[in-house]
């Protein structure tokens, strides 16, 4: 098998374009991929058109609330460039000079500080379906967070003013006039009372008194029924297994992942596939290697290559992105077994398809849906699709290799164990249909 | 190369060879002597490439014995199997190491040298001609010396320039006492190479015997004309 092995390192050394190809194509597919999902997306341009006056205000309950709070929330996840009149506005997003454009009215105050009428904001966008679901969900976000810091305010303004009712203080100018609260007011209506003689007036007292007590315990508890309505749920993670992976660690983890399949595939079934054209293969089966030896020594040399170069990524990419490094051994241990994974499957392809330009475009075919069936995450889509598309990524050897990655690299879920046994099983399957695929030498 | 004596080197015995429920081969028996060239002729489809890849151990027959294994057969495939990125030497070497020749040097300048491509040792094959490259490919079936060697229709892709010398390098091996086995269909060479020839036709053996026993089975006269004959009177005989 070495003499074979050495001849096909000879042919790879003689194939500089096609090596440079392996090598780099896989590579600039997993960066783009890596940084598509770590990246957060850039801000879009919208154009802004504030038709209310400068510097108003709103009032709720006597306490001002400057519009540009509210604009400063509305406004923090978008670029905004403001244009004078909404004509202007419309023309920019015709022309697509901005994605969209926010016409804010002159009677935007009036409507908040009402407290009765809900006030609008106008949305003026265009351009195709991805684009206005993109427009929409990314406006209809910044609304929920803008209006969200709104009800804070209105809710903490609230809070001071049944604080006030409820434990007195001072209001107006200067805190110049006192208010007694409703929680000192029983107990100063039952020393007034006792002073009264019995009668009408006495238990005319007693009974407001009892009110008083009421109504100072039930508007005890409005402050946290505020707190509630203003913000109904509040999230709580918890993680069920393994721990959380940080998202520019994944997008390494799903990288490396692609350059490995991507050069391990290809090299396999190219190299299976080459016997066959070359016609090499029925000389060598008639005794020189048997058939399992030469798919083992197709799969050994390219999950080899492949392991070099998936290695030199992680160690590359450590340099930039914070990687335990002292982890390096099951990182080895995970591109080791997905790197054989990746080797069986390219060598089924390499014996079923025949011809390196066969077998080439079919690594393609299977290996670029593989990656993005593997990244769908459950509830995205229907159901009964996920389940498909689960047993499917399960049959072939990228979900594991990943997730042996990310527990190798980030100690995700699930076990490293578990997806190495995974692994083996995937090798084992696609050795048999490799195997199979070699039946006949000619 | 030592110089062989007669002898049997090749005996195959009730071969046969079934795929599904189709015949490819039935009950072929014969045997090759050194120095003898064997022609197996027939129509398209007549059984001669899985005969040859049976003797070859590329397949395994259904039915029926080889006297000798693969390994003590020396076999030229119909189309060229070596590499065509490395060059004459470095195929020839690889494959005498893959065949665990003793002297693997001296095999590689024996073979140089049979085949006469000495001066074309460092050039790699995709930029030999077809017919250079058939030198390689009858090279790597001799590199073990073996008693016997088949050659599957070895003149098909050839000029008559190259076939000329091809046939004269395989001449060359049977007055050395090797035996030849070799199918083709063009029935003119096994007229004038071959020292016996079998008939192939549907996967069974009609026939055994000199090229001029052939010709007078069939009728006489030209031996193209004589062996379509023979083949139309074996399936008249036959309906």
């Amino acid at each position: 098998m070495r003499w074979l092995l050495g001849k096909d390192l000879l042919i790879l050394r003689r194939s500089r374009l096609l090596v440079a190809l392996l090598i780099f194509y896989p590579v600039a597919i997993a960066l783009l991929i890596g940084f598509a999902i770590s990246a957060s997306p850039a801000k879009p341009r919208v154009a802004v058109v504030d038709e209310t006056p400068p510097g108003e205000t709103i009032t709720l309950g006597g306490t001002r609330v400057g519009l540009d709070e509210y604009t400063k929330q509305l406004f923090s996840q978008v670029d905004v460039v403001h244009v004078p009149t909404r004509a202007i506005a419309e023309s920019k997003v015709a022309s697509g000079e901005v994605l969209a454009a926010i016409v804010i009215p002159s009677d935007i105050v009036a409507k908040i500080s009402s407290g009765v009428s809900q006030a609008q904001i106008e949305v003026i966008y265009n351009g195709d379906a991805v684009e206005q679901s993109f427009v929409r969900s990314t406006i209809d976000a910044t609304l929920a967070r803008a209006n969200l810091a709104l009800s804070e305010q209105i809710k903490s303004v609230a809070v001071h003013d049944l604080n006030l009712l409820l434990s007195g203080g001072h209001i107006g100018p200067l805190g110049s006039q006192e208010l007694i609260g409703l929680r000192q007011l029983p107990g100063t209506l039952k020393g007034i009372a006792s002073r009264q003689p019995p009668g009408k007036d006495r238990d005319t007292l007693t009974r407001i008194a009892g009110f008083a007590n009421l109504a100072a315990n039930n508007l005890g508890i409005a402050a946290d029924v505020l707190t509630t309505v203003s913000q109904p749920i509040a999230v709580h993670s918890k993680l069920l297994q393994g721990k959380r992976t940080p998202l520019d660690t994944y997008a390494v983890v799903v990288a490396v992942t692609i350059s490995l399949m991507f050069l391990c595939v290809l090299l396999a079934a190219g190299g299976v596939a080459l016997e066959r054209e070359e016609h090499t293969i029925a000389r060598l089966v008639r005794g020189l290697i048997s058939r399992e030896g030469l798919l083992a020594e197709k799969a050994m040399l390219a999950a080899v290559c492949a392991f070099v170069v998936a290695l030199a990524m992680l160690l590359g990419v450590s340099a930039f992105v914070s990687l335990d490094v002292s982890r390096i051994g099951l990182w080895m241990l995970a591109l080791a077994f997905g790197a054989l994974g990746f080797g069986a499957l390219g060598v089924a392809i390499g014996a079923l398809a025949r011809e390196v330009r066969a077998a080439s475009l079919l690594a393609f075919l299977l290996s670029l849906p593989l990656v993005f069936l593997a990244l769908v995450p459950s509830g995205s889509v229907a159901t009964g699709l996920y389940d498909v598309i689960r047993a499917v990524s399960f049959v072939f050897p990228y979900k594991a290799a990943l997730q042996a990655l990310d527990a190798a690299v980030n100690g995700a879920a699930p076990s490293l164990g578990a997806s190495i046994a995974h692994l083996l099983g995937v090798t084992l399957l696609f050795g048999v249909l490799a195997r199979l695929g070699l039946r006949r030498a000619e | 190369m030592n110089a062989r004596t007669a002898g049997e080197v090749l005996r195959v015995e009730g071969l046969g060879k079934r795929y599904g429920s189709r015949e490819a081969l039935q009950e072929v028996s014969f045997a090759a002597h050194a120095g003898e060239m064997l022609a197996v002729v027939g129509p398209n489809g007549a059984g001669k490439t899985t005969l040859l890849s049976i003797l070859a151990g590329v397949q395994k027959p259904s039915a029926g014995t080889v006297s000798r294994g693969a390994g003590e057969i020396g076999w030229v495939p119909q189309q060229p199997a070596v590499y065509s990125k490395l060059s004459v030497v470095e195929n020839l070497r690889l494959f005498a190491r893959l065949e665990k020749v003793g002297d693997t040097e001296a095999a590689v300048a024996r073979m140089l040298e049979q085949t006469g491509l000495i001066g074309r040792a460092e050039e790699r094959i995709d930029r030999l001609s077809g017919g250079n490259q058939q030198r390689v490919n009858v090279a790597l079936g001799l590199l073990a010396d073996p008693p016997v060697i088949l050659l599957d229709e070895p003149s098909t892709a050839l000029d008559p320039g190259q076939r000329e010398r091809l046939w004269l390098l395989v001449s060359e091996l049977a007055a050395r006492g090797t035996g030849i086995v070799f199918s083709t269909h063009i029935v003119a060479e096994a007229e004038r190479y071959a020292t016996r020839v079998l008939v192939l036709e549907e996967g069974c053996l009609l026939f055994d015997g000199t090229p001029g026993e052939l010709a007078r089975a069939g009728g006489g006269g030209d031996f193209e004309r004589a062996f379509v004959s023979f083949l139309a009177k074996r399936s008249e005989h036959a309906q």
